[in-house]
């Protein structure tokens, strides 16, 4: 905080070409024209001692990025949804079900479900995310084969479902059974890691907005995933993010689906309550 | 583990006249700040820019910004700027904040340079798998060194 002010000021005194503005700019995300997205929130109440407003890391990307994510003919990740409604449709497995077969229109079915993931599955006793809920269906509904966690597959599937919430706000529950995992990953989201001894909180709680190096920090929210990463032309799943940032501080990383992975993954995600499910979003 | 090797070669060569780098577990702070060179040598002014600017040394751009650094691309604004930091700190106290910053920012998002041991999961550098030995420190001792001598140009006329 009192560094924001600092460098805001080095800023205005003495404008060097290398300090573009900082923080979330103003601008309005509007898909296709018609899904007005919220952007930005104020912030769950859980949050109230750390953070007054929640802000979608599509705030803190350039223009083009922007651009590219506010029009379905733009968006480089809609061919991996359509990949995806092939999927669905397909017969796999040794009970000759496809996902349609118990679901019937994705658009009709999975309306409102990511905005609920990860949740309590009481049959399960556990959190579940949206990976291990489609890793169920696929082997014990269809008798197929479970998927890679974080694999391909597995990111365009969830893509695809996500696209069918667009526009909801994020609205993860964090009480009742919930509650100790929940707990669980607000402990990994605030414990530093690796040789640079960093934790989630020191970038994307007291740095969004900076720059770090040429990165326009976020507060690393997941509403947007999966995310399309113009690094490299692919999707990536929150776990698959997690590892690269929990790497980035030279740490052992965890596995993706990994119990940590779970409990980081409701956690950050009720960080972002309150904001549009933004999914599949496009990020550099 | 190759710097250790390097304090025992020290020792018996140079005797007792000069003292050879001294290994991370054996620096001594005083306040947050390390009086002696930590490897008994003064630092290269010019080296210490480039361990500065080199996102594979001291990456330290990444995080700070440094007028005098402005050729270099991308520097970033979660420290403060560096420019007349040479005013501000004396020698052994940037040799202090780099080797071991939480000393003298208690909780600090800074690294420690010169610091291997009481992380917690600490990785085989960038490859996210598991530290297979004793780690290095992030920079050696002549190389804090040359950076401590870079910062102590950075003066306000
Ligand atoms: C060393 C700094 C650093 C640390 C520590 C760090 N991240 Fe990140 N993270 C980044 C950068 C840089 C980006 C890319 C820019 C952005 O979107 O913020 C990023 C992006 C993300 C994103 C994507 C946001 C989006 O809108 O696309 C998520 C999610 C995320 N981080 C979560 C985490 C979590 C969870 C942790 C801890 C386990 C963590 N990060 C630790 C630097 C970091
Ligand atoms: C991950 C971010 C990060 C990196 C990398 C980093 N620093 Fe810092 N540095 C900071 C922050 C933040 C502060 C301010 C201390 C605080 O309040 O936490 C700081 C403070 C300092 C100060 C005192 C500044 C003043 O204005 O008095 C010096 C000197 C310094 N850093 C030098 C370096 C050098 C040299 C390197 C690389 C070898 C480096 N830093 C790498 C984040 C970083």
């Amino acid at each position: 905080m009192k560094f924001k002010a600092m460098t805001a000021i080095a800023a205005l005194v003495i404008s060097t070409p290398f300090m573009a503005s900082a923080d979330a700019d103003d601008d309005q995300l509007v898909v296709n024209g018609e899904i007005e997205m919220i952007t930005k929130a104020p912030a769950p109440a859980h949050l109230a001692d750390a953070l007054d407003e929640v802000i979608s890391g599509w705030h803190m990307r350039s223009d083009e990025t922007q651009e590219m994510q506010a029009d379905d003919f733009d968006n480089p990740a809609m061919i991996f949804v359509e990949q995806a409604q092939d999927d669905w449709n397909t017969v796999m497995g040794t009970k000759d079900k496809s996902c349609a077969s118990c679901h019937d229109n994705v658009e009709d079915s999975m309306a409102g479900v990511r905005t609920v993931y990860p949740k309590w599955n009481d049959a399960k006793e556990t959190v579940y995310t949206m990976e291990m809920q489609i890793n169920d269906c696929l082997t014990d509904g269809m008798g197929a084969d479970a998927w890679k966690k974080s694999g391909a597959k597995m990111a365009r599937m969830e893509a695809l479902i996500s696209v069918q919430s667009r526009g909801m706000p994020m609205n993860v529950a964090i009480d009742g059974p919930a509650e100790a995992t929940w707990e669980q990953g607000k402990d990994l989201y605030y414990s530093r890691t690796g040789q640079l001894d960093l934790s989630c909180a020191s970038c994307h709680e007291e740095n969004y907005g900076n720059r770090i190096r040429s990165d326009h920090l976020s507060q690393g929210h997941i509403n947007g995933f999966p995310v399309y990463r113009l690094k490299n032309s692919k999707l990536t799943t929150p776990h698959g993010r997690f590892k690269g940032c929990v790497r980035d501080t030279r740490a052992e990383t965890y596995k993706p689906g990994s119990a940590e992975f779970i409990a980081l993954e409701l956690y950050v995600a009720s960080r972002g309550n309150g904001l549009s499910v933004e999914a599949p979003s496009v990020r550099n | 583990m190759k710097l250790s090797t390097l304090t025992l070669a020290a020792i018996m060569t140079a005797g007792a006249a000069i003292a050879g780098p001294v290994a991370p577990a054996d620096v001594v702070f005083s306040e947050g700040a390390v009086a002696a060179s930590l490897s008994g040598q003064p630092g290269d002014v010019a080296n210490g820019a480039k361990i500065m600017s080199s996102k594979k040394l001291g990456n330290c751009i990444a995080c700070h910004e440094v007028t005098a650094l402005s050729e270099a691309p991308f520097h970033g604004e979660v420290g403060p700027l560096l420019d007349g930091v040479g005013d501000r700190w004396n020698q052994a106290e940037l040799r202090g904040i780099l080797s071991n910053a939480k000393l003298t920012y208690e909780g600090t998002v800074m690294p420690a340079y010169y610091k291997v041991d009481g992380f917690n999961r600490p990785g085989k550098a960038y490859t996210g798998k598991a530290a297979d030995g004793p780690l290095d420190p992030l920079l050696s001792a002549q190389q804090i060194e040359d950076v401590v001598a870079f910062l102590m140009t950075l003066k306000d006329e």
